[in-house]
């Protein structure tokens, strides 16, 4: 029951995609609505990122001297190992999973609420294609500026752990700045960016398909933006193992 | 004209339709009548293609809804104006935008040209001077006309209408059925209006059908219903003290029905 309901949902999804990524039928009105999703759902989470990259980078600095200090380890492997986190998981897998929280829920509940209220039955009757008019801009604006994203994340993480070294004796701030360069691997930036993308049209796409399919009222709204978030939160750790086995080995 | 020809639909297994005709025309305001849970609703999002029956034909001026392609139906429905129970507005645009949006997404007119032909239908419906303000700043009566206003800003040959009425004041609802009726009339439009209000049935009803238990009972115009001689119709229209009284005026006094000096307007 549990695999039939899903292969039939898995189908319902590609359906979905498959309606989403048609040629739209004004090309001038997508690009508008693209912009506007870039700065709704991708420049509005411009402060949460540096927040939280801020705080996140200081405890990881903070928490690799803890545990990495031993005699045979040289000082800079606590700045090697943060940057290293950052770039491997922290700036795509757990920036994404949170984003998940705020874009996901974002954008199941709009497009649910303009399910429930007829906003969608209304573009269709009058011939438009709601799913590409509604979704795509969403998918497209935020994985384009997805990386604008992680990077963001990785510079502030990077500011949050010299901060510590600032301020604190816990690390010399020469060493930690060291340890940010040493034995830098740059494919570690791509595999980060590449995550990324993939995360973000995760989060776009499984949210507007919970929010585009909701039926009843305020309360499957809600229910449909909380399944959203735990869905593709899943996915992207899910997809997570997969990238890393396919691009790290 | 639209025709509807033995129309069926079920869900899960219960019949809601049952071989349902009806003959909807131009240039009239054809009410769809009938109880909750009557099949209305569903026989509405049949003829505007967002439900599929499972047998029979919905012919727009002789073009069968059933048997087109997906371009086809796309085509039609720019043909087509809607007006939703909960209006339908869009959120995030303006009134001038809810009702430019037909306009942007069909039309190649320039910016100039969409905007004053959104503002000549606002005008229509008497919304002069709240194109700027957003749907939830403006009552339900008025987001009903823009609503209308947005139906008719492509100039439709189809109007559906899903209990537009509904949740407004009696006044209003008048207000909102002449400017169904004039629209209809000025602009030849075949309306259809799926409605549960007797002040519309009474007052609007040219080509009235009465939906009951998925069948279609009764056809007929408003002067009609008064001496109509089906008991559900009979039950279900006059339920209400005011109309019994109304009706038994009626009968009592032999008023005529056709907006004649002394009788009830048609």
């Amino acid at each position: 029951m549990i695999i039939s309901n899903s292969i039939a949902t898995f189908g319902r999804f590609c359906m979905f995609m498959r309606r989403v990524f048609s040629i739209p039928d004004r090309m001038s009105i997508f690009l508008r609505r693209t912009l506007v999703e870039v700065s709704k759902l991708g420049v509005d989470s411009i402060p949460l990122v540096i927040v939280i990259s801020m705080f996140i980078g200081a405890v990881c600095t903070i928490q690799m001297q803890l545990n990495v200090t031993s005699p045979i380890m040289p000082a800079y492997a606590v700045g090697l190992a943060t940057r290293d986190i950052v770039l491997l998981e922290f700036s795509n897998s757990i920036l994404c999973l949170i984003l998940a929280g705020k874009v996901g829920s974002n954008i199941a509940s709009e497009i649910g609420t303009m399910r429930v209220t007829e906003q969608i039955d209304a573009l269709e009757i009058m011939g438009v294609n709601s799913a590409n008019h509604l979704v795509l801009p969403k998918i497209l604006g935020f994985v384009c500026f997805m990386p604008v994203l992680s990077i963001m994340c990785i510079g502030t993480a990077f500011v949050g752990g010299y901060l510590v070294a600032l301020f604190t004796d816990l690390i010399p701030v020469s060493r930690y700045v060291y340890g940010l360069q040493a034995m830098f691997i740059e494919w570690y930036v791509w595999y980060g960016l590449i995550k990324s993308l993939i995360f973000a049209f995760i989060i776009t796409s499984v949210a507007s398909f919970f929010g585009y399919y909701v039926k009843g009222g305020a309360l499957e709204v809600g229910r449909s933006s909380t399944n959203a978030v735990v869905a593709s939160s899943i996915f992207i750790l899910l997809f997570d193992v997969i990238l890393t086995k396919l691009l790290l080995q | 004209m639209i025709e509807v020809r033995n129309i069926t639909k079920s869900f899960d297994g219960r019949t809601v339709l049952h071989g349902v005709s009806a003959t909807f025309e131009t240039g009239k305001t054809n009410l769809i009548i009938g109880q909750s849970g009557s099949g209305k609703t569903v026989l509405m999002k049949s003829l505007v293609g967002l439900l599929q029956p499972e047998s029979g034909e919905i012919l727009f001026d002789g073009r069968n809804l059933l048997s087109m392609s997906r371009a086809e139906i796309h085509e039609l429905r720019k043909e087509i104006g809607m007006l939703f129970q909960g209006s339908a507005l869009f959120d995030s645009e303006t009134v001038l935008g809810n009702v430019m949006f037909p306009l942007s997404m069909f039309t190649d007119m320039t910016r100039r040209q969409m905007r004053d032909r959104a503002m000549f239908c606002l005008e229509r419906v008497n919304l002069k001077g709240a194109e700027n303000k957003y749907p939830a700043e403006i009552s339900g009566g008025m987001q009903k006309r823009v609503a209308i206003a947005r139906a008719i800003a492509l100039n439709p040959k189809y109007l559906f209408c899903d209990e537009p009425n509904s949740g407004l004041d009696p006044k209003t609802s008048i207000l909102i059925d002449e400017l169904l009726s004039d629209i209809t009339h000025e602009y030849n439009i075949t309306t259809v209006i799926n409605t549960h209000d007797m002040n519309s049935v009474l007052g609007i009803g040219e080509n009235i059908i009465f939906i009951n238990k998925g069948h279609r009972e009764w056809v007929g115009d408003m002067s009609q219903i008064y001496t109509t001689a089906n008991e559900a119709l009979s039950d279900f229209v006059f339920a209400t003290r005011l109309f019994q009284q109304v009706k038994d005026y009626v009968a009592a006094n032999a008023v005529p029905l056709n907006g004649d000096k002394g009788g009830l307007p048609k």
